[in-house]
């Protein structure tokens, strides 16, 4: 039984400060998405509103055909993982994965019985009678998974799941937290700062800012065409120049920065390209040159990358990031142009 | 390997332990003496003083309500104590700093003042009988140790624990019993028998609130000095003193003493 979640117009205050505005999502059945940005933008008010901690002061909730918009957090039927695993300290991890089920009045034997059976697919059947202060914390986060698993719940949530979890742990656990979830085929929401961790792990990533989404997309999607300045930025691309077109030749485009560079850009490569836009490039996507067609620079700082150096370069209305091949060596302080690489660059539109 | 001490300060506290432990053998020294007058060293031994006081009358009955007033008295500040806690600690953000201020009030104002306010306001305001009058006083009076030590508990208690149950389907209120309750278990035993011991040993709030026919077992046992000054009172105290050992041993046995002084 798999369900989609929607979120519909559902906004969200903290006394008199709005932490959500008129935010949507739609999670489809199987599906998982990431709620990811930086502290204070919002996703953890979200997934707390979805779990029921918290109540919209507008929208609406929904889970499958549930309307849970005002239904209480424990009637929600929500598989709930915590940032600090939440397990409970006075119960052993059987009688911790078995609460859920206890709850559903689901009797002694068969919860048990389902219990060890669910820590045997996390990989902790020799655990089952800990204590969970005896246990490490890649063990604590398991015993959560399996707990929140065993419900059977029609939708898991994650609320920063690997933050408490050492680098080489938090790879593990996020191939073994995908496996499960691909396994049940569980619509999941998955809350983290963390951009590789939602990269590698969903099939889609709402970025947030702000109480807003800025932009929901595959993985692929918002790395390579990311729709605004702010997830441009987001995924690395440093480098956000404002132009303005000045000659339209068929697919052809031409249009100055604002210091008067002029370049031009194929909308076969590019797209349509609007008059006022944003070229964004990551370092790898500006290419340094000696001459040529480009955005002439100052070169700065040059750090070796092993691929290619790196080169700090200022403008006269701003400063830039490129990178040039390891064959030619240039000195700071040199004059330079840069050149878009068109499968690394992207058109943006202007900022608000 | 042992740290090496020095001397001094083993002579320091030395002498201090038995500053505090001499008076309890002085006591228990004078509880057995054979004399009609308390006095130290004991002159003689005798067990006659502790068979006397269950020939007072008045020993008994204060005993007996003391006892009361104090489980009860516990019990409904305990009753009040841990919600209130509970709430002060649960929506910390929502709620006035100074709330938790309050309810250490009882024991910053002089008990004097509490006991004579507590006269002013309800034997005389409200006209109670001296027995409600007294609990409702001692409630009072030993509300604060409920309040504080149990909300030390829950300052540590991870309320996303909390949560998780919720999550998985246990309502709020029974969460509070299945989930909350049994991880501040300690802190609640703690409360019990430090509000406990405060009410049994009160003197200074009962004396306003103990009135005709009813008193508690201090007030009984400054009574009984103030007219024969005999050794009934150091085998009351004696008594006294076991049940406290004893009281401590069990809770020893059971939790451990540690949260007591954590």
């Amino acid at each position: 039984m798999t369900v989609s979640l929607t979120l519909d117009n559902v906004s969200a205050h903290y006394g008199s400060t709005q932490v959500l505005k008129d935010l949507s999502l739609s999670v489809k059945a199987g599906e998982l998405v990431s709620l990811l940005g930086s502290s204070g933008c919002g996703k953890t008010t979200t997934l707390r509103l979805v779990a029921g901690f918290l109540e919209p002061s507008a929208g609406s909730i929904r889970l499958g055909d549930r309307d849970l918009t005002r239904l209480p957090a424990h009637q929600r039927d929500i598989g709930l993982v915590f940032q600090n695993y939440a397990l409970f300290p006075h119960l052993s991890v059987r009688d911790n994965v078995a609460f859920g089920l206890k709850q559903r009045g689901v009797g002694k034997a068969e919860r048990d019985a389902k219990a060890n059976a669910m820590l045997e697919r996390v990989g902790l059947s020799a655990f089952a009678e800990r204590m969970p202060a005896a246990l490490s914390g890649g063990q604590k986060q398991r015993v959560a998974l399996a707990r929140a698993l065993v419900i059977e719940p029609p939708l898991l949530m994650f609320d920063e799941p690997l933050s408490n979890l050492d680098a080489k742990l938090r790879v593990d656990m996020r191939v073994e937290i995908r496996r499960l979830q691909r396994a049940n085929g569980t619509t999941s929401l998955y809350v983290t700062h963390d951009q590789e961790e939602a990269f590698s792990i969903s099939d889609r990533v709402a970025i947030m800012n702000a109480g807003r989404i800025m932009q929901l997309d595959t993985p692929e999607v918002l790395y390579q065409r990311p729709a605004n300045s702010f997830v441009a930025r987001f995924v690395g691309f440093e480098n956000l120049i404002e132009m303005t077109v000045t000659e339209r030749n068929g697919e052809m485009v031409t249009a100055t920065t604002k210091a008067g560079a002029s370049l031009t850009l194929s909308q076969t490569v590019y797209g349509a390209i609007p008059d006022r836009f944003i070229l964004a490039a990551r370092p790898d996507g500006l290419a340094v040159r000696q001459s040529g067609e480009g955005i002439p620079v100052t070169l700065g700082i040059r750090t070796y990358l092993g691929r290619a150096y790196q080169y700090q370069c200022t403008t006269s209305t701003g400063d830039l990031t490129g990178n040039g091949p390891l064959s030619e060596l240039l000195e700071p302080g040199a004059q330079a142009v840069l050149v878009p690489v068109p499968e690394q660059c992207c058109i943006l539109p202007p900022e608000a | 390997m042992t740290t090496k001490l020095h001397p001094l300060l083993i002579v320091f506290a030395a002498v201090i332990f038995a500053i505090l432990v001499a008076p309890l053998f002085i006591i228990l020294g004078a509880a057995v003496s054979d004399t009609s007058f308390l006095t130290f060293p004991p002159q003689g031994f005798t067990m006659r003083w502790f068979t006397n006081i269950f020939d007072i009358t008045a020993f008994r009955t204060t005993a007996i309500t003391s006892l009361q007033v104090a489980v009860t008295g516990t019990f409904l500040a305990l009753l009040i104590g841990i919600p209130a806690a509970y709430a002060m600690n649960r929506f910390r953000i929502r709620l006035p700093s100074w709330l938790s201020n309050v309810f250490v009030l009882p024991i910053l104002v002089p008990e004097i003042v509490l006991g004579f306010s507590l006269v002013k306001s309800i034997t005389i305001g409200l006209e109670l009988p001296v027995f409600a009058t007294l609990l409702i006083g001692h409630t009072l009076l030993v509300l604060p140790y409920a309040v504080r030590v149990v909300g030390a508990s829950l300052a540590s208690f991870d309320f996303s624990i909390e949560e998780a149950a919720i999550s998985l389907g246990c309502p709020p209120l029974k969460t509070f019993f299945t989930v909350v309750l049994p991880n501040i278990g300690a802190g609640v035993v703690a409360a019990f028998i430090l509000a406990f011991i405060t009410s049994i040993n009160d003197v200074s709030t009962s004396l306003f609130l103990t009135g005709p026919g009813v008193s508690t077992l201090p007030i009984q046992i400054i009574a009984h000095m103030e007219q024969f000054f005999d050794p009934t009172i150091a085998s009351v105290s004696v008594l006294l003193m076991i049940l406290t050992v004893g009281v401590m041993a069990i809770v020893e046995a059971t939790l451990g003493l540690t949260f007591l002084t954590k």
